[in-house]
């Protein structure tokens, strides 16, 4: 094992534009546990929401020419580690899923390279990790060491979503019985909580014209959550936690004895853990302000 | 020309036409006895209007380039591209906020793109293309108009589209919110504008109007520029 793991880092959009509290937490974070993470000098869309139909080769352009300028950072010894790392969940599972299925089929890589005539070719040398993969890899027992600020008492719902656990051959974990955010949990001080809604819908895209469903499924792992003893949810994808955040303001106007819950991007736990200064936990980003419950845990 | 002129066979819109070699495909369209009236402008690459689409022997790939600066080459097939319907809605550029949801809402079609970077080959000004539409989906609409501007709208990015995005379009807009909401403000615009106001050089206008046509042509070019 690499003492400093230095390698290249894929944000997608969601990092750059709301969601910059999970990116720099994950940054400044990553840099007392080890990990530095070196963004793609040239970087675009992930690719997100693969098309179903047969010939969608053409939607897996974005994912490849990612891995390209990831292998040109390898070739330019800007990264001691030759994978990509990634945060955001559903870029995660799109550009795994791409690099699958190009270095399993070389027909596909080939047609690929072929319409990017005049530019470089994929070599299919890059592997896809996420930030979680990443910190088991060091071991949750080395990251606990570093923690500074223990967050004791502090009950958490460990929310999995379906990014990063579906399909199996894409899953960080296994797909029935994960365990990988419940030991990033333990391994911050904090104590995560058992429940039935880890991995249920968060409604994802239908929060653009169908608010009515992501009120309810958020409204339910809330519940849920809140029943299992949790005091705070948190998550590696930015669309479960706008459906799961910011939403909560819909459910507040159906419902108005609803309780509010905060919810956190996993890094900012880690963050607070390792006593960074609050401007790389970026709290303002969150919707239902996690603020009250950290004070009374003492942790701010 | 003179008589010893090689001449190259091109095809425009699919007809026949012998032409002097190393002429560029408008000095082709007029050699041919094409009276262009839309479809050409300045003739030295800068305006963008003549957008061309062509093939060349043995190539199966559609390229575009502009009619006054590229050369034809002998059995080439060549069309005018003289216009281009393109998506353009409406908007007043007080009421925009400089990022990404902007486009959102005006071009909803940037969120398409599927980074293929055909857009990017078919400029002519060999601009980076996909990349200005991947930097506003990234919220950096600074390096979007930064990246775009060299455009000259002459629309083959959104010809060769397959999401269907209008870049050069949207190029626009971004340069315009840089512009207005971005770009570092020079205090001395402020100043020279109030002085204009003030009618500080109304005498001057005044007098350079009455001006013969040689004595303002002398005074223009004999002009001192202060470069601070």
């Amino acid at each position: 094992m690499k003492d400093n793991i230095k390698i290249p880092y894929f944000p997608g959009c969601t990092l750059k534009t709301t969601a910059k509290n999970f990116e720099i937490s994950a940054i400044e974070a990553g840099k007392k546990i080890g990990i530095e993470m070196v963004e793609l000098p040239k970087w675009n869309c992930c690719g997100v929401v693969s098309s179903l139909t047969s010939d969608d080769l053409m939607k897996h352009m974005a994912p490849i020419r990612n891995f390209v300028h990831a292998e040109e950072m390898g070739e330019q010894g800007l990264v001691n580690d030759k994978r990509m790392l990634i945060l955001c969940s559903m870029c995660f599972n799109t550009m795994k899923s791409s690099n699958k299925r190009v270095k399993g089929n070389s027909e596909d890589m080939k047609s690929i390279n072929d319409f990017m005539y005049l530019e470089k070719d994929y070599e299919g040398t890059v592997d896809v990790v996420h930030y979680f993969e990443l910190m088991k890899e060091i071991g949750f027992d080395k990251i606990a060491e570093k923690i500074t600020k223990p967050l004791k008492d502090l009950k958490i719902a460990s929310y999995y979503g379906c990014m990063l656990l579906r399909p199996k051959d894409i899953a960080i974990d296994d797909t029935e019985a994960p365990t990988i955010i419940e030991d990033f949990v333990s391994s911050v001080g904090a104590e995560p909580i058992a429940w039935d809604a880890m991995s249920r819908c968060c409604g994802s895209y239908h929060t653009v014209n169908n608010t009515d469903i992501v009120v309810n499924l958020a409204k339910g792992i809330i519940e849920n959550a809140r029943k299992s003893g949790a005091e705070a949810i948190i998550t590696s994808c930015p669309l479960c936690a706008f459906n799961l955040d910011n939403r909560q303001k819909l459910i507040l106007e159906k419902d108005p004895n609803f309780k509010t819950m905060p919810v956190f991007y996993f890094t900012q736990l880690l963050a607070i853990a390792l006593g960074l200064e609050e401007e790389f936990i970026g709290l303002d980003g969150n919707y239902i302000d996690p603020r009250p419950l950290l004070k009374e845990k003492n942790l701010i | 020309m003179s008589d010893t002129q090689e001449m190259v066979n091109v095809y425009i819109m699919g007809e026949s036409y012998m032409v002097p070699d190393g002429s560029t495909i408008i000095m082709a369209f007029e050699y041919a006895g094409f009276q262009l009236k839309k479809g050409v402008g300045c003739r030295e690459g800068y305006c963008g209007a003549c957008a061309t689409v062509y093939r060349e022997k043995g190539d199966y790939k559609l390229k575009g380039g502009l009619g006054c600066q590229t050369v034809v080459t002998d059995e080439m097939y060549i069309a005018q591209i003289p216009f281009v319907p393109a998506e353009k809605p409406i908007y007043d550029i007080d009421d925009l906020q400089p990022d990404t949801s902007t486009f959102m809402e005006l071009y909803p079609s940037v969120f398409r793109c599927v980074s293929c970077n055909t857009c990017t080959k078919a400029c002519p000004q060999d601009i980076q293309v996909m990349d200005y539409v991947q930097a506003i989906i990234k919220g950096d609409i600074a390096g979007a108009a930064d990246i775009s501007f060299d455009c000259i709208r002459c629309g083959l990015c959104a010809l060769r589209c397959p999401a269907e995005i209008v870049q050069f379009n949207v190029a626009t807009l971004a340069q315009r919110l840089y512009g207005k909401y971005l770009s570092p403000k020079n205090e001395q615009l402020n100043i020279r504008v109030k002085e204009v106001e003030e009618g500080k050089y109304d005498e001057e206008i005044k007098n350079m109007k009455n001006m013969e046509d040689r004595a303002l042509k002398d005074l223009y070019f004999n002009r001192e520029i202060k470069i601070s």
